[in-house]
Parts: structure tokens; sequence; C-alpha cells
């Protein structure tokens, strides 16, 4: 049995954690031939969700390999992240389209 | 490299002279008809070479074409559809078709790297032309905010496209 004192401690402890490790969903638009923010940060388990609002296809293509996302017009294709580092990553189709997400742990 | 800019500017020579031939800016139905059928004439050369290379890259670059310019165009339909604008064939339209079917002819004529090499130096010669005319025709002629708002989308793409060609050229030689 705790002391009475100490439950809003634990509480607060508790609900700090779970807010912590609580992932978080960052969105990257590919608009007009341009992807933006041009450089974003997220920490692994993140979410990122691009929203294609161009009549055209694009990817979102790590140049290291590790991820190659394919967005339909007018679509919003999400990727859950699993990896940390920084990644530069373009469009297959429009190669003048890059980015850089850097992933934290 | 001579015959290659010399093909460029003759292309876009026969574009703007075609038009101005006729003594007037090209309207925004004549505009609509010349992007439409620029379109459809690079969809048509890269489903010719769809079918005749073997090689990776120019099979990539034919799909990034077929892909780009239907996209335009879908939207150029809906566009000419919302504005109940009828698209009028013009001189430039028809000149610019006789030319693309000549050279569908002449490519078909070739095989392997040399088709390769020809569709490539075609391909920059080609989108050059188109970038120019609309640069300095087509998007400054169009009255319709929505019309010039898509053919400016359009320069940006094929720009890319322009140079994604070079690229492809320039690793073939």
């Amino acid at each position: 049995m705790m002391p009475r004192s100490t439950l809003p401690i634990v509480a607060v402890l508790v609900f700090g954690m779970s807010f912590s490790v609580h992932a978080e969903t960052i969105q990257i638009s590919m608009e007009n031939l341009v992807i933006s923010p041009a450089e974003a940060t997220a920490k692994v388990g993140d979410t990122i969700e691009w929203i294609n609002k161009d009549i055209f296809a694009h990817t979102a293509t790590a140049r290291s390999g590790d991820w190659d996302v394919t967005m339909p017009p007018k679509k919003t294709i999400t990727l859950v992240l699993k990896k940390a580092g920084t990644i530069d990553y373009y469009c297959r189709f429009h190669p003048n389209m890059k980015a850089t997400l850097t992933v934290t742990p | 490299m001579f015959v290659r800019l010399s093909a460029a500017i003759a292309a876009f020579g026969l574009l703007s002279s075609a038009v101005l031939a006729q003594g007037a800016k090209p309207t925004d139905p004549q505009i609509a008809h010349i992007a439409y059928t620029a379109g459809v004439i690079d969809i048509a050369a890269a489903k010719q070479a769809l079918a005749k290379t073997s090689n990776k890259e120019i099979k990539a670059f034919a799909e990034d074409m077929v892909r780009d310019h239907e996209a335009v165009n879908k939207q150029a339909l809906d566009l000419v559809k919302k504005l109940k604008v009828t698209p009028e064939d013009n001189d430039t339209s028809r000149s610019l078709s006789k030319n693309a079917a000549d050279k569908l002819a002449e490519l078909a004529k070739l095989k392997g790297a040399e088709f390769d090499k020809a569709y490539a130096a075609n391909e920059v010669a080609y989108h050059k032309a188109v970038d120019g005319a609309l640069e300095t025709l087509l998007i400054p002629s169009a009255t319709n905010a929505e019309l010039k708002s898509l053919l400016q989308t359009g320069l940006k793409i094929f720009q890319g496209h322009e140079q994604h060609a070079e690229h492809v050229a320039a690793a073939l030689k």
C-alpha cells in the first residue's frame, strides 16, 4: 500500500511515460512538383503522411533504399518509420523533387 | 549537338510561325487543342519506344512520359468540358501532328541502340520546342486563368522531362 501523497506522482509518471511514447503523424505535402517541408524531423514509430495534391503520380524514394512509397494522384499515403537516420529521398518520376527526413531514435 | 539544337529550333520555329501565319495570337480553344495535341504526340512516341526498346532507362523514361502526359491531357479535357470550350483544330496542331507522324515513321525503321539514341535525342528536342512554345507563346496568349494555370503546371513538368531526357540521352553516348 502506497502512501497517499505518492499517488499523484505515480500518476504523473505513468501519464508522462505514455505521452512520450505516443507516436505522432507528420504531414508532408507534394504540390506543384515541390515537397514541403523539404526538411522534416520525426522519431522512430512516428507516421509520415505524404499528401499528393498533384494530378501526377509521385514517389518518396529513399536514396538509402530503406523505403520506396508510390502515391497516386490526389492520394495520401502513410508510412511508419522503423529506423533512425538522416534520409535523403526524391521522386523517381520527377527527380527534381527532393527532400530530407531526419529520424531520431 | 548541332543537329539536336537545330532540330529544336526548327520545331519551335514551326510551332510559332504556323500560329503567326494566321496573323494573330492563338485563341484559348486553339491553345487547348495545341497543348492536347502536343501531349498525344509524346504519348504515341513513348508507346512506340515501349514496344521497341529493351533499354531499362528508356523504358522508365517512356513510362514517365505516358503517365505524366496522360495526366495533363485528362486535366485538359476536364477543363475544356467545365469551361464548355471546344478545342479548335488549327495550323499549328496540324503541322505538329504531321511532323510527329514523319518522326514516328523515321524511328520505326531503327532498331536497338540506334533507336534508343534517336528517341532520346528527339525527346530532348521535342520538349525543348514545346517548353519554348509554352513559355513564349501559349502561356502569354491564354486568357482563361485556369487554362493558363494548367499550361504553367505543364511547363513545369515538361521542363523536368527535358532535363530527364537530356540525362538519358547523355547516358547513351
